[in-house]
């Protein structure tokens, strides 16, 4: 492949719960650099597209691909081992952190590094060191995960995501479990980490930070993607009355 | 009240408890909770098969007595052929017993981890057993410390069924000293006495190790 293919192709992904099909066929496509906004009501499927990217859930159909990778055909007889080479491109920062309460925060960040990816100690720690210094932590390296604010914890959240050098970060609702005032924090890193060209999917419910930060905004409602385009075009004048309504209830809560 | 009797059975009676009671309960309990820790990841392993055989087990040794399990591999097992010595079937027993009942305590510590740190080492691309050894195991031992060791505890005096099948352990001394001395509340007493020493002592160790590993976690 050329360096002209995108980063990642999904291709009809499904995906049911028992009876409950919540991806009905999803097709995505990211580039190298990009930044891609999945909004939509809640139980439309987007955290689930996002978690089938990092093979925390198996689709049963549809393929996804890397550049440089296969193209994993998520169809019955879909290998195990398959599945999970697609983690290995992605990294998750989670809604509610799932920090490693019993390690210190130096120790959440060179985990993967260390463990996994087998990369030296020493190395590792001051790549941590360096990121958690660019995220404003460094004087919190010692501390446990209990210690911190919301707004810290999920910052160090983003730092062991980062630690690992993926090629495609994975933000399922990273401030929607914030106190308020906590949220600029976070989106403040995650814009600056835009733009640094991070490739990065984020299923967010800030509209304002989707319009300001996301190069693409895919609209999801039910289970498909009703529509997907510039920030400008899907927030301020959608061409699907669906995408209009959740806007403007978003906007106008009351 | 005899105290030359007191002081002169108290001597076999302390050393039958460190040189038996504790050392059996100690070797019953490392290889009981070994054992354990295999069951509870049988029965949580989604397989089905594995899961019914690890149920199994629990099921029977819950279901029966000590004293019986110890007979049937002490007095039971010879008559097909397999004898077992006084110690090793103390050993086998114990850990057996301690097994069953500790596999349930690591099954539900285990399942108290939030399912959100299983996720966060997949991301960070940890296998299962990696995440199992370094993420969720930890935190199942926090919370798993008091119930193992209440367990640990009715190890330490279920030892003393061990004296009917001729280990020397404190209970038996103290029973060879009763019936020579005929002084029997008296030695039942010390012998209950010493027990009680040896669970106080770790109770504080108990609670030693649960301010340890309370160090990182908020409560």
């Amino acid at each position: 492949m050329s360096p002209a293919d995108p980063l990642l192709r999904a291709t009809a992904l499904q995906k049911s719960f028992g009876g409950n099909q919540v991806l009905k066929s999803i097709d995505l496509r990211i580039d190298s650099g990009q930044v891609v906004a999945l909004v939509g009501p809640s139980g439309s499927g987007k955290t689930t597209v996002l978690r089938c990217l990092n093979g925390l859930e198996t689709p049963d159909g549809g393929t996804v691909a890397f550049r440089g990778g296969p193209a994993i055909d998520f169809g019955p007889k879909v290998s195990k081992k398959d599945a999970l080479a697609l983690r290995d491109r992605s990294a998750m920062v989670f809604q509610t952190y799932n920090l490693f309460p019993h390690m210190t925060v130096l120790e959440n960040v060179i985990e993967g590094p260390v463990k996994v990816q087998k990369r030296p100690r020493r190395e590792a720690i001051a790549d941590a060191e360096r990121l958690l210094a660019r995220v404003g932590l460094a004087d919190k390296r010692d501390d446990h995960p209990f210690n911190l604010s919301g707004g810290q914890q999920q910052r160090v959240g983003i730092v062991r995501a980062l630690a690992l050098q993926p090629d495609l970060l994975l933000f399922d609702e990273p401030t929607s479990a914030l106190d308020p005032e906590l949220v600029g924090e976070v989106l403040t890193v995650i814009k600056e980490l835009a733009e640094e060209k991070w490739t990065m999917v984020i299923v967010t419910h800030e509209l304002a930070f989707a319009r300001e930060v996301a190069d693409e905004v895919v609209f999801m409602d039910g289970g498909v993607v009703v529509e997907h385009g510039h920030p400008d075009q899907v927030l301020r004048a959608p061409h699907h009355e669906r995408t209009r309504r959740f806007v403007d209830r978003l906007l106008n809560p009351f | 009240m005899d105290w030359d009797l007191l002081r002169s059975s108290f001597w076999p009676m302390l050393s039958g408890g460190l040189t038996a009671t504790i050392p059996l309960a100690l070797a019953s309990f490392a290889l009981g909770l070994l054992l354990a820790l295999v069951i509870a990841l049988m029965r949580i392993s989604g397989q089905p098969v594995l899961s019914a055989i690890a149920r199994f087990y629990v099921s029977v040794i819950r279901g029966t007595p000590l004293l019986v399990q110890l007979f049937v591999i002490f007095y039971g097992l010879p008559s097909l052929g397999v004898t077992i010595d006084p110690w090793p079937s103390a050993i086998i027993a114990f850990s057996l017993n301690v097994a069953g009942y500790a596999a349930e305590i690591l099954r539900a510590a285990i399942l108290s981890v939030p399912k959100g740190q299983w996720e966060a080492g997949h991301t960070i691309g940890m296998s299962r057993a990696l995440t199992l050894r370094r993420v969720i195991l930890p935190q199942a031992a926090r919370v798993s410390v008091p119930p193992l060791s209440n367990t640990f505890i009715s190890l330490v005096k279920d030892t003393s069924l061990a004296s009917l099948i001729l280990v020397g352990e404190l209970f038996r001394e103290a029973q060879q000293i009763a019936s020579f001395s005929q002084q029997f509340m008296l030695v039942y007493m010390e012998a209950a006495a010493i027990y009680w020493v040896f669970c106080l002592v770790l109770s504080t160790g108990q609670s030693a190790l649960e301010k340890r590993l309370d160090r990182y976690v908020a409560r």
